[in-house]
């Protein structure tokens, strides 16, 4: 239906200084644990996690120190050995600031006994949930899902493809990249163990062509396991959308307001099985992650980093920043968030740091001229031009109508928009307006119903 | 290190085309057919092409100033407005003409109704039509080119493609090189197809209007009068800088996929049924400005459905 572009629309976003191109080259480094580290209670959506630990205490690393706040939620472990500096609030590249637990590193770097699985090709559905969970798993692509609850579908459902996102469609990003390229036996491993806990006879990472050094490793490491193939993708963002992935690899379409679950399919980030596979057979938590420092830097790398290292750590890792940068971004040029704040620490999420320059600034928006560029690019084509006259104009239910609750976000039709508009920032205001006014009406009901409740129970009460 | 970072929202690149490199884009590509007029034309071209544009820009520019909005001539889109304007218009009128028909394209059909984007039909069109009912004499009068005999006459290949006795009196390649009566910017085809193909590999048009447009007409006429006449037609009269040009002016035509190609066979059918059965040798001007006006509504109900869409109680 879509030729060769394997979904509807999409870009090729262009990239300056020190991109791919430049950084896939730079194999992963460990970056030196800070003396401080400040790791926030919500990495993760869903429930906060909750401290376990006070002021004062000392802690090994891999140690728990919150637990889960919920079902949706995960529990966060120390990164460094040390004290427990005190539970404050962190900013967050979003602005807000969240609780935090803040450990000064001893520098001794002593671990938490660990378990590892002692069987883990006997382990089931449920003893494989349990590990994911303990271990503090979230989707490491930057969406930060807790992974636990992914790959527990509900009861009539189960998991028929794992699908493994190796696409890094994200422009300067390089992390999956160098992760697939260093440990591809190690990805393998953990998506064959995933498939023998869940019975799942087939599972497909999906790479972009522009990676084949990592193709070619991983069909290397897959040779002689069962079920699991590597499918070469063609460039074209946003490719590692879910929903577009699932449809380049399986044609299955996830229905509006569904999720991949609803076609049969769990989609895991390349680094989310990396971490899969160390918690079980190391019985290591989450603790540290492959983070991509590109953009605007002197030296760009890609880091094996702590969590809760100041994202000032990393700059000053890569030769600090060149003079011309005006944005700091965590995460991906097209999706992700600026930072405010050079303290700001390392998450679970944390892709990639990325310094621009002044062509990030954002331009003088015009009059839409109608050109049609945004519908074209529009990977969930959307039209996003009568969805942003709509939203401008507060007419919510309009643009619920045309789709504005399916967009991903993805900030192609931005990117394409040669009136320079604000499209997608126009969506996501607009869909927040929209949930505010649901859960408005839905209070407003429940409301109304306690009310008719309380007068029934009057009445009764009147007649009795 | 710490830097005055700036904040906004994703996404944090944009593709380096603007609404004023679009519109340079289609400039660079009209301008092998102007050429080529002045060069069949003389001077006269050039002069009633510069006219054109200076109004247009003024007329925006001075309206803009009066009315306190953003001045945004800086988008050449009123540039775009004069070549068209000028390219419809005979070497033959008065040099007033021009100054008038700018103000009308610009004034009337675009400013009055929002600006760049916000017209509803083709601005330079509209104003070809207004000047070409108010003064058909010197509208429909088509000069021959400086390299015709002077014993042939002002007919157009239209004209004589008409009335079967004259087909053969038109020369292809001469239809072809642009040697032949007409409009300022319509005659060379050679220039014309040149531009559309700068603007396909630079993605400013897309195939489906131009493609359906000329097709259908191609098609009809193959049926009506055999491909001899076929091919003529589609190289005679403005259907190639209509076709091009002006049925894929963004703001007057649709954004759907779907919709460009109704937009260009709607146009071509329109092209044939006024040149075949009307009393009337050119239809593209009418056949656009009328698929402007069905615009809005073949955008309404050709949008597509979107990726995961589930039908409504089913």
């Amino acid at each position: 239906m879509f030729g060769k572009r394997l979904f509807p629309g999409g870009i090729h976003p262009h990239e300056g200084a020190n991109g791919k191109a430049v950084n896939s080259g730079n194999a992963i480094e460990d970056v030196p644990a800070p003396k401080r580290v400040t790791i926030p209670l919500s990495q993760h959506i869903g429930a906060p996690a909750k401290p376990v630990v006070n002021k004062g205490d000392h802690v090994l690393v891999g140690q728990v120190i919150a637990e889960a706040g919920g079902f949706v939620s995960a529990p966060v472990h120390a990164s460094v050995s040390g004290r427990v500096v005190e539970i404050a609030t962190a900013p967050m590249p979003s602005g807000l600031h969240v609780p935090a637990i803040v450990i000064d590193n001893d520098f001794k770097d002593e671990w938490v006994e660990l378990h590892p699985a002692p069987h883990p090709e006997t382990l089931d559905a449920a003893g494989m949930q349990k590990i994911i969970r303990e271990a503090g798993i979230v989707g490491m692509g930057g969406a930060t899902f807790p992974t636990s609850v992914k790959v527990t579908p509900g009861k009539d459902k189960t998991i028929e493809k794992l699908l493994i996102n190796g696409a890094e469609c994200e422009p300067y990003l390089t992390a999956d990249h160098r992760l697939m390229l260093e440990k591809p036996a190690e990805i393998i491993d953990g998506i064959h163990l995933l498939m023998l806990a869940f019975g799942v006879s087939e599972a497909v990472i999906g790479v972009e062509n522009n990676k084949p050094d990592a193709i070619a490793a991983l069909q290397d490491a897959c040779r002689g396991t069962d079920g699991i193939r590597v499918q070469p993708l063609p460039v074209r963002y946003p490719q590692g959308g879910e929903k577009q992935l699932i449809y380049a690899i399986t044609r299955r379409v996830v229905p509006s307001g569904g999720l991949p679950i609803d076609v049969g399919c769990v989609v895991l980030n390349v680094g989310t099985v990396f971490a899969i596979d160390e918690a079980v057979r190391l019985g290591k938590p989450l603790v540290q992650r492959v983070t991509t420092v590109g953009g605007e830097v002197n030296n760009p790398r890609n880091f094996r980093v702590r969590i809760g290292t100041p994202v000032i750590c990393l700059l000053e890792a890569c030769g600090g920043l060149k003079s011309n940068v005006i944005k700091l971004i965590s995460g991906g040029p097209m999706m992700g968030m600026t930072i405010q704040d050079i303290e700001v620490p390392i998450t679970k999420g944390s892709s990639g740091i990325l310094a621009l320059g002044p062509e990030s600034a954002e331009p003088e928006e015009s009059a839409c001229i109608r050109c049609g560029r945004c519908m074209r690019a529009c990977p969930m084509s959307l039209p996003p031009v009568r969805m942003d006259q709509y939203v401008r104009a507060e007419r919510y239910d309009d643009a619920v109508e045309v789709g504005l609750m399916n967009c991903i976000e993805c900030g192609a039709c931005t990117y394409v928009c040669p009136a320079k508009r604000l499209l997608t920032q126009s969506f996501r205001m607009g869909k927040r307006m929209v949930n505010v006014r649901r859960q408005e009406a839905k209070a407003k009901a429940e409301a109304n119903a306690k009310a008719v409740e309380a007068e029934k129970a009057r009445e009764a009460g009147k007649e009795g | 290190m710490q830097k005055n970072l700036i904040i906004t929202t994703s996404p944090h690149l944009r593709d380096r085309a603007t609404t004023a490199s679009i519109m340079r884009d289609v400039c660079i590509a009209l301008a092998p057919a102007g050429i080529a007029g002045i060069v069949f034309f003389g001077a006269r071209a050039a002069v009633l092409i510069a006219l054109s544009v200076i109004t247009c820009v003024l007329a925006e520019f001075l309206y803009q100033k009066l009315t306190g909005q953003k001045v945004t001539v800086g988008d050449w889109s009123a540039v775009v407005t004069g070549l068209l304007l000028a390219y419809n218009m005979p070497t033959t009128v008065p040099w007033w003409m021009a100054v008038v028909g700018g103000v009308i394209a610009i004034l009337l059909v675009k400013q009055l109704f929002g600006g760049i984007g916000s017209n509803f039909m083709n601005p330079a069109l509209t104003a070809r039509a207004v000047l070409f009912v108010s003064w058909g004499g010197v509208m429909g009068a088509y000069p021959i080119t400086r390299f015709m005999e002077d014993t042939a006459s002002g007919a157009t290949p239209l004209a004589l493609l008409a009335a079967k006795e004259t087909v053969g009196d038109v020369q292809l390649w001469d239809l072809f090189i642009g040697n032949c009566a007409g409009v300022i910017g319509e005659t060379c085809k050679a220039a014309l197809l040149l531009g559309g193909i700068y603007l396909l590999v630079r993605k400013v048009i897309d195939w489906r209007i131009p493609c359906g447009m000329i097709g259908i007409v191609f098609i009809c006429y193959l049926i009506y009068g055999g491909f001899n006449l076929a091919l003529k037609e589609i190289l005679s009269g403005a259907l190639m800088l209509g076709a091009i040009f002006m049925a894929t002016d963004y703001a007057t035509s649709p954004q759907t996929n779907l919709g460009r190609i109704i937009m260009g066979v709607g146009c071509g059918l329109i092209v044939f049924v006024i040149r075949a059965f009307a009393n009337y040798p050119e239809g593209t001007s009418f056949a656009i400005l009328f698929m402007n006006v069905m615009t809005p509504l073949i955008d309404r109900y050709t949008v597509p459905k979107y990726f995961g869409e589930v039908k409504k109680n089913g």
